[in-house]
C-alpha cells in the first residue's frame, strides 16, 4: 500500500467512523439517559436516508430545491417525528423490562420497513450530491479525494461539537446530565423529566435521520440498510461504554479504521473483524472503554 | 396433574393427532413450528430460567445444521445417531467456549457480545467457501437409522421432530425442578446472594450456557434435515432476534411459553402472508407482524401465557373494587 491509498483510506476511517458515532450517539444517548434499548435506532438512518431521496423533488418543487434546504426540511420533520414517536410508543416504556422495551423495538423495525417498501418501493437508488460539492481534491499525483465525503466528516464533527457544548455549557444539558443520574430527584426539583426526555428521543432520532441523509449520496439508499448500520452501532455503543459520549466517539472511530483497512488488507474476514474486536475488547474491559455513572 | 401440565399434554397429544387431519402443507408447516418450538425452548432456559438474555442463538442453530450437511456422507444416508449426536455437540462446544468467554459481562454487554460472537459464526459461513457462502449448501440424502427411521417420509420426520420436542419439554422439565434448575433459577433473581451463600454462579451459567446450546444445535440439525438445506441466514440475527420474540410473545418464566410463542409466532407470520385474507397487504406481513408485536407489548406484559391470568385480575379487580366502593362510598 502506497502513501496516496493509505492517505485516502485514513480519509475514509474518519469518514466512516463519525458517521457511525453520529448514529450511535443517539443510541447511547437514550440508553444512557432513558434507559431504553432502542432496536430501531438503526432505521432513523434508513429513513433518513429515504427522505434525502425522497423529499428531494418536493422540496424542489416548493422551495426551489436545493440539497440543503432537503437537509434542513427532513431534520425538521425528524423532530417531528422523534417526538410523536417518543409520546406514542416509548414513553410507556421506561418503567419496563429491557426485554419489553426490546420486543416493542423489534415491532417497530418491521414497521418502518413496510412503510418504506410500501411508500418508497424496494428498489436501490442513488442520491446526487450537489454540484457545490461534487468535485474531488488532487491528493497527490495521480489520486483524488471527493470533495462530497470531506462535507460529511465536517457535518459529523460540527454536531459532534455542537452536541458537546449543549451538554457541557447550557441549562439543558446539565438538566438532562442529572435526568440520566437520578430521575426522580431531578423530578422533585420541578424539572418535567417527561418533557426532557421528549427532547432527548427527539434529538437522537434527528441526529440519526440526518447521518442518513447525508450519508446517502455516498451509500446509495437501499433496503435493509437501518439494521446493517443498527448492528454496528450497538458494537460502538458497547466498545465505547454505555451512555458515554466520549466512548461512542473513540469506539466509533476505532470501528472506522479497523474496518475500512480490513476490507483493503483481509477482504475475507474483513466482516468478521469488527466483532473479533469487540469480543476482545470487552474480555479486557467486561464495562467497555469508557463506564458512564 | 395440574392444569397447566393438563394443557401441556393435550397440546401434545393435539399435536401427534394432527397429521390424520392436517394437509401435506399443514404438517410440513407444524413440523417447521415444531423445530421452532425446541429451538425456542432451549433460548426459554437461558433467558426465563438463569435470567441470561442470549442474543446470538442462531448461531448455534445454524452451526448444528452446518454440522449435520458437512459431516453427511454425499452419496449415501449418514447414521441418524451419529450425526444427530455430533452436530448437537458441536453446537454445544461452541456455546462452551461463546459462555466462558461472554459470560464474564452482563447486562446489555452479555447481549451485545453474544451477538457479536453469532455474527462471527455468520460471516464464517457467509464469507467463506467453507460452508457454500450466500448460496447454502445441499443435504445429499437424509439421515437413516436403518430401515426403522427414514426421514425421507415427512410423516415419519414429524413423528421425530414431535418426539424430540417431547422429549426436549420433558428434559428441561426434569432440569429446572432439580437442584441445578434451582440454582439457576437462584441466580436469575439474585446473582450476588447466591454467591453470597457459597455457590460459584459461574460453572452454573456456564453449564445452562452449553445445555442451550446444544438444544439449538438438535434444532438446527432437525431443520437441516427436514429443508435439506442450509443457508447462512440460518445464523443472521434476525432469527435470533425472531426466537427471542417467541418466548417473550409466550410468557418468559414458563416452558410452555415458549411453546405456544413459538406456534403464536409463526401462525401470526403466516396468517399476515396469506393473500386470501390480506390481499395485496400480503406481500407487505412485516407490517401486521410488527403492529401485533407492538400490541401485544402494550397489553400483554407477561406474555401469552399470562392471559388468563390478566383476566381474572381484570375480572376479579373490577368486582373487588365495586366491594369497595360499597363500603366505602361514603368517603367519596
Amino acid at each position: 500500500m502506497d502513501l496516496g491509498t493509505f492517505l485516502i483510506q485514513c480519509l475514509n476511517s474518519v469518514q466512516y467512523g463519525l458517521l457511525l458515532f453520529l448514529v450511535a450517539s443517539g443510541l447511547t444517548l437514550i440508553f444512557g439517559i432513558m434507559g431504553v434499548i432502542n432496536l430501531a435506532h438503526g432505521s432513523f438512518y434508513m429513513i433518513g436516508a429515504y427522505l434525502a431521496y425522497a423529499l428531494a423533488p418536493v422540496v424542489a418543487g416548493t422551495f426551489g430545491g436545493g440539497f440543503f434546504a432537503t437537509l434542513v426540511v427532513g431534520f425538521l420533520l425528524s423532530i417531528v417525528l422523534g417526538y410523536l414517536l417518543e409520546w406514542a410508543f416509548f414513553s410507556f416504556l421506561y418503567e419496563r423490562e429491557h426485554l419489553q422495551q426490546v420486543l416493542m423495538t423489534y415491532g417497530l423495525i418491521l414497521v418502518f420497513e413496510e412503510l418504506r417498501s410500501i411508500m418508497v418501493g424496494d428498489d436501490v437508488h442513488g442520491v446526487e450530491a450537489p454540484a457545490l460539492l461534487s468535485g474531488t481534491l488532487p491528493l497527490g499525483e495521480i489520486m483524488t479525494y471527493p470533495v462530497y465525503r470531506l462535507f460529511i466528516s465536517g457535518v459529523c464533527l460540527a454536531l459532534a461539537l455542537g452536541m458537546y457544548l449543549v451538554f457541557t455549557r447550557t441549562r439543558l444539558g446539565m438538566m438532562i446530565r442529572a435526568g440520566s443520574t437520578n430521575r426522580e430527584m431531578v423530578q422533585s426539583l420541578g424539572i418535567d423529566i417527561q418533557f426532557l426526555y421528549r427532547v432527548v428521543f427527539a434529538a437522537g432520532v434527528a441526529i440519526a435521520v440526518l447521518a442518513g441523509m447525508v450519508a446517502a449520496p455516498v451509500s446509495s439508499v437501499y433496503p435493509g440498510m437501518g439494521n446493517q448500520v443498527l448492528i454496528i452501532c450497538f458494537v460502538v455503543v458497547v466498545i465505547g461504554g454505555i451512555g458515554s459520549i466520549r466512548g461512542a466517539l473513540l469506539a466509533a472511530m476505532l470501528i472506522g479504521i479497523v474496518d475500512t483497512f480490513g476490507k483493503v488488507l483481509l477482504p475475507q474476514a474483513a466482516g468478521v473483524l469488527v466483532y473479533v474486536l469487540m469480543a476482545l475488547i470487552l474480555l479486557w474491559k467486561p464495562d467497555g472503554l469508557f463506564k458512564a455513572g | 396433574m395440574n392444569s397447566r401440565g393438563l394443557f401441556v399434554v393435550f397440546a401434545f397429544a393435539a399435536l401427534l393427532a394432527y397429521p390424520l387431519v392436517g394437509g401435506q402443507f399443514g404438517v410440513d408447516l407444524v413440523n417447521k413450528i415444531m423445530i421452532y418450538a425446541i429451538f425456542a425452548l432451549s433460548l426459554e432456559l437461558l433467558v426465563g430460567g438463569t435470567g441470561l438474555v442470549c442474543f446470538g442463538q442462531a448461531a448455534f442453530f445454524g452451526i448444528g445444521a452446518y454440522a449435520t450437511v458437512l459431516l453427511s456422507p454425499t452419496s449415501e444416508a449418514g447414521s441418524l445417531c451419529i450425526l444427530l449426536l455430533a452436530s448437537a455437540l458441536m453446537a454445544g462446544l461452541y456455546a462452551l467456549v461463546v459462555g466462558s468467554l461472554s459470560l464474564r459481562t452482563k447486562g446489555v454487554y452479555f447481549i451485545m457480545v453474544t451477538l457479536a460472537f453469532a455474527q462471527m459464526a455468520y460471516y464464517v459461513v457467509h464469507d467463506t467457501p467453507l460452508g457454500g457462502g450466500t448460496d447454502g449448501i445441499y443435504l445429499n440424502v437424509k439421515p437413516a437409522m436403518g430401515e426403522l427411521i427414514d426421514l425421507e417420509n415427512p410423516l415419519v420426520m414429524y413423528q421425530f421432530t414431535l418426539a424430540m420436542l417431547v422429549l426436549s419439554f420433558a428434559f428441561l422439565a426434569v432440569l429446572l425442578q432439580s437442584r441445578f434448575g434451582r440454582a439457576l433459577a437462584g441466580i436469575r433473581v439474585n446473582e450476588q446472594r447466591m454467591r453470597a451463600t457459597g455457590f460459584a454462579t459461574y460453572p452454573y451459567k456456564l453449564a445452562a450456557f452449553t445445555v442451550s446450546g446444544t438444544l439449538a444445535g438438535l434444532a438446527g440439525f432437525l431443520f437441516a434435515v427436514k429443508d435439506g438445506f442450509v443457508n447462512p441466514e440460518m445464523m443472521s440475527w434476525h432469527l435470533s432476534g425472531a426466537v427471542l420474540i417467541m418466548i417473550i410473545l409466550g410468557g418468559l418464566g414458563h416452558l410452555r411459553g415458549a411453546l405456544i410463542g413459538a406456534f403464536a409466532f409463526a401462525l401470526l407470520q403466516e396468517l399476515f402472508k396469506s393473500e386470501a385474507i390480506f390481499g395485496s397487504l400480503a406481500k407487505h406481513w412485516h407490517l401486521g407482524l410488527g403492529l401485533t408485536i407492538i400490541a401485544s407489548v402494550a397489553l400483554l406484559p407477561r406474555g401469552l401465557v399470562g392471559v388468563p391470568g390478566q383476566i381474572r385480575e381484570r375480572l376479579m379487580g373490577r368486582s373487588s373494587r365495586r366491594a369497595e366502593t360499597s363500603e366505602v362510598g361514603h368517603e367519596r
